[in-house]
């Protein structure tokens, strides 16, 4: 449950983005959340409401979430899989040598205004 | 609505307290505080662990605790009773975990002179502390053998971040199915560099190479 911090972090960002581009009211805010990044995306939309709205800025404003499918690179056999049905081992070779290429993201890609 | 402008962001929302933990890393590394961030879930045993570790090694290092929890003073007070040392409680108001801003907070109210270790105690939580850098030097975890071996499967991201897994609780191993092996095993399967130190808190088994892992590091960061 550590959406609220994160809403939290979120809030300040849109801010500072917000007053230094002149702008008096945010209509939508989308971030990139990936597949592994802990965040659950319902949870992270009920606290948004719930602070968002004690912001004047940030009154009714909507969050959207795009969720970032989680790929794993594996440096054995040079493949790419899915991280969450998968994990850390290779389907493919069975390798271990692997790194999460795109999934955690928690991230502002931009603001509608 | 006439127009709608869209604003690119693309930022992190960590970015700002990635930047935040490594300005507090640099400024206790220049005045000679390590700073240890001991994870762990609730009831794993942290502050017993402390409790231990620290009489073995308060000759040695001038050490300070932060309690972090999000209500009560217990484990405050219970550390500074054991050991004698500083030792604050930090409230986090119903939130699960500390972050760099509210470590540097924290530190704000540690007499740091001469300090040369504190320990965060973060609070009792596998999933959110793991996402923050407190600006601690090392995150160090503590799994007892109750909540069994597969944790490192089920908190991936917990055992990736940390650098030392303390292995609490072994005295009673006959009585849970605990496998020692396959804990090895899947804290390297999510950290292969990760140190690996079975203890019994309660009987003292093991925290003597618990804290000579922890001199060797303070030691280590401050020649550096």
């Amino acid at each position: 449950m550590h959406e609220l911090g994160i809403v939290f972090y979120i809030i300040r960002d849109v801010k500072q983005a917000a007053e230094e581009n002149g702008v008096q009211h945010v209509n939508t805010v989308v971030m990139n959340i990936g597949e592994v990044s802990t965040i659950v995306p319902e949870y992270l939309t009920d606290c948004w409401r719930w602070a968002a709205d004690k912001e004047e800025m940030l009154k009714g404003c909507e969050l959207r979430i795009n969720i970032i499918p989680a790929v794993t690179a594996c440096g054995d056999c040079g493949r790419e899989y899915e991280t969450v049905k998968y994990g850390k081992t290779c389907p493919y070779c069975q390798g271990a040598n692997t790194w999460l290429i795109q999934g955690n993201e928690v991230e502002i890609k931009e603001i509608e205004v | 609505m006439s127009e709608v402008r869209v604003i690119e962001i693309k930022k992190s929302v960590f970015a700002d307290n990635n930047e935040d933990a490594a300005r507090l890393r640099s400024e206790l590394k220049a005045r000679g505080t390590y700073l240890l961030n001991l994870m762990s879930s609730p009831g794993s045993g942290k502050t017993t662990t402390l409790i231990r570790l620290i009489n073995l090694i308060k000759d040695k290092l001038k050490v300070a605790v932060m309690e972090a929890d999000i209500d009560s003073d217990v484990d405050a007070i219970k550390i500074k009773e054991a050991t004698g040392i500083q030792s604050i409680q930090l409230h986090t108001g119903g939130m699960c975990h500390l972050d760099a801003e509210m470590t540097r907070q924290g530190l704000d109210n540690v007499a740091l002179d001469g300090v040369d270790l504190v320990i965060l105690e973060n609070v009792g939580n596998l999933v959110c502390p793991a996402e923050f850098d407190t600006g601690a030097v090392r995150n160090a975890m503590i799994l007892s053998v109750p909540e069994g071996h597969d944790k490192p499967l089920k908190y991936p991201l917990m055992f990736s971040v940390c650098d030392l897994v303390v292995i609490n609780k072994i005295d009673v191993m006959p009585y849970f199915d605990f496998d020692m092996d396959k804990c090895r095993e899947y804290v390297h399967m999510r950290n292969p560099k990760a140190t690996i130190i079975p203890i019994c808190a309660k009987t003292g088994e093991g925290v003597e190479a618990l804290a000579a892992w922890l001199l060797n590091e303070v030691n280590n960061w401050k020649n550096r």
